[in-house]
């Protein structure tokens, strides 16, 4: 490594205030601080001693998320070899299935799940990376800024969040807007209010419903209508348990393998991501424990109201616990450090909004079938407030302890 | 009662006047700098909503509507023409009443108010909320839910708003985009996580 210490340091003169290709600083610094250490030191007070920064965070996040990007790979690649396979074709059109014509889509040959997989997701993936990234270059050149890590964090949630057919060019535009407007306009990482991957996706959400809703979308096979889970229990006949109507059992949709989502199908993947975000302290456990009691206070009280037309009243908490983003936005959206309220009380009341909201959105609003989204959003919308009361509880208490 | 709370809560949540239909958006944008003033001006909107929509309910119905001078020997005539005349009249004598008594009970809100406590008059909320009421034929009751439910919507969305704006003190836009720019996509991000309550059936 030591050339590239060299070349790095060697380069390095040009891109200061003074050199010629200082304009180009943010690009130099982002490649320096990936490849190198930093060196920087802090001169004034106050000195936090902590191995913790914002890139070693960013980056554990990027490894809590690598469980659920292999689901993202596999289960793609699963759904659309039984959905081929289901239907008797041995080979989908276009260029992925003359790669695929290769190995073949066999739903029991594991690298063929991942290969095609692959094929759906890391385009996706590729996009959102670059256009985004090209997005956080032109502001931080422009302003002066250092790239941030929390950038790689952003555009992997954003791919793992969106549904495998969704066009290429729609990925371009939501992270466009994700990243620009949920973000940069704010001055960039730690100062934006909403987090720019939920603000991306309920933006192509709402901008292009055809291709973000309904059941053509699910399983990345052309022209195939597929249903996710929660869609069939919200069209579910009254009068039986609506769960039976679902051809899946509660391990299957633990496990993930069902359609969905490309990241979000798995609640085992999540609960990894979760265990690794607590063990490393990154996430905070009063707002997932929070939303999971708001979730499911809200689905009792659901039950107990009971419904004679709307079948969703009656699904038990475990069932939403696997269906859907729950468990993904519970685990990665909802505890986003910059997002979030920063007291521990906020902190309470907002996983208790969030998880209410969800169940709430998911029961009795027809429209969306899938809450969870626009629940954090909404809870992104409130959590400054929650801080404020919080705060300012806070002084009226000390004021009356210590006299005014 | 069931009903009664239905209506509120369409229209805190569902049917948000500055979030949902972009009503009041002048008073919404420039009073939200600080928690405690949007609290204080959210507050005027809903007392000022609570009070003026029930008053115009039975304006309407005992004085405007076709028929409604039946009690003074007049069956035919319809008067409901100058309904928006007559809204705009008691929304700006109910704004004029509550200014008093804010100078004279809480003059800190009235100074932090300023122009815009008289201008709450011409807030296009407030008279929307009036003519909400009478497109939708509201009976007595049902005005006062809606007004209560109009004004909460309105203060809820304004005190949020200004909690994002305190807590983004620390941010930093690009020059052009400072103040009200900002805002104003404050406002739209809001309103795109506020769009996930409609259609919400209660």
């Amino acid at each position: 490594m030591n050339w590239l210490n060299n070349l790095l340091d060697k380069a390095a003169p040009h891109f200061q205030p003074e050199g010629r290709l200082r304009r180009w600083y943010p690009l130099f610094e982002a490649a320096d601080s990936f490849v190198m250490g930093s060196n920087r030191r802090t001169s004034t007070a106050p000195h936090i001693r902590d191995s913790m920064d914002l890139k070693r965070i960013m980056v554990l996040v990027v490894m809590a998320l690598l469980p659920c990007v292999f689901m993202a790979l596999w289960n793609t690649g699963y759904q659309a070899n039984s959905a081929l396979a289901g239907l008797g074709i041995s080979t989908p059109p276009g260029w992925r299935g003359a790669l695929m014509a290769h190995i073949g889509c066999d739903p029991q040959n594991f690298w063929s799940n991942i290969l095609h997989g692959g094929l759906y997701f890391l385009p996706v993936y590729l996009v959102s990376l670059t256009v985004g990234g090209l997005w956080e270059c032109v502001f931080n050149i422009i302003r002066g800024h250092e790239m941030s890590e929390a950038f790689l964090v952003t555009s992997l949630l954003f791919a793992l969040i969106l549904p495998p057919a969704i066009p290429l060019w729609q990925v371009a535009v939501g992270i466009s807007f994700g990243v620009v407007f949920a973000k940069e306009v704010f001055g960039g990482v730690g100062r934006n209010f909403m987090n720019p991957a939920l603000a991306a996706r309920a933006f192509v959400f709402f901008a292009y419903p055809a291709q973000m809703s309904g059941d053509l979308v699910w399983t990345a096979v052309d022209g195939l209508s597929r249903a996710t889970p929660l869609t069939t229990l919200a069209a579910a006949t009254h009068g039986s348990n609506a769960v039976n109507a679902l051809n899946i059992t509660w391990m299957q949709a633990f496990m993930g393998v069902i359609p969905g989502s490309m990241g979000e199908t798995s609640t085992l993947a999540c609960l990894l991501g979760a265990v690794f975000l607590l063990i490393t302290g990154v996430a905070s456990w009063r707002i997932m424990l929070a939303m999971l009691s708001g979730g499911a206070a809200m689905t009792v009280g659901f039950q107990l109201m009971g419904s004679a037309v709307n079948p969703m009243f009656a699904v038990p908490f475990h069932w939403h616990l696997v269906l859907g983003g729950f468990a993904f936005g519970l685990v990665f959206m909802a505890t986003d450090p910059v997002s979030a309220p920063h007291t521990q009380a906020g902190q309470w009341i907002y996983g208790l909004l969030i998880g209410a909201l969800a169940i709430l959105i998911r029961v009795a609003n027809p429209a969306f079938p899938e809450g969870v989204m626009l629940a954090i959003l909404l809870g992104n919308v409130f959590a400054p407030l929650f801080d404020y009361f919080v705060l300012a509880a806070n002084i009226r208490r000390r004021k009356l302890r210590y006299g005014g | 009662m069931g009903h009664y709370l239905n209506i509120i809560i369409r229209a805190v949540f569902i049917e948000n006047l500055p979030l949902s239909l972009f009503l009041g958006m002048c008073t919404f944008l420039a009073i939200s700098k600080k928690v405690k003033t949007a609290m204080g001006l959210g507050l005027a909107v809903l007392i000022i909503m609570v009070v003026t929509v029930p008053i115009n309910n039975l304006i309407l119905t005992h004085l405007l509507q076709p028929g409604a001078l039946a009690w003074a020997g007049y069956p035919k005539i319809d008067l409901t023409f100058l309904g928006l005349l007559v809204y705009i009249g008691v929304i700006a004598a109910v704004v004029q009443i509550l200014e008093m008594v804010l100078d004279r009970f809480v003059p800190a809100l009235y100074n932090t108010l300023g122009i815009y406590l008289p201008l709450l008059t011409v807030n296009c909320a407030i008279l929307g909320a009036a003519l909400f009421m009478v497109e939708r034929h509201y009976t007595f009751l049902e005005s006062t839910a809606y007004g209560f439910g109009a004004g909460g919507g309105f203060f809820l969305a304004v005190v949020a708003l200004a909690g994002i704006r305190e807590k983004l003190e620390y941010a930093d836009p690009p020059a052009g985009l400072r103040g009200l720019g900002l805002s104003f996509i404050i406002a739209g991000l809001m309103a795109m996580a506020f769009m996930g309550l409609s259609g919400l059936e209660v």
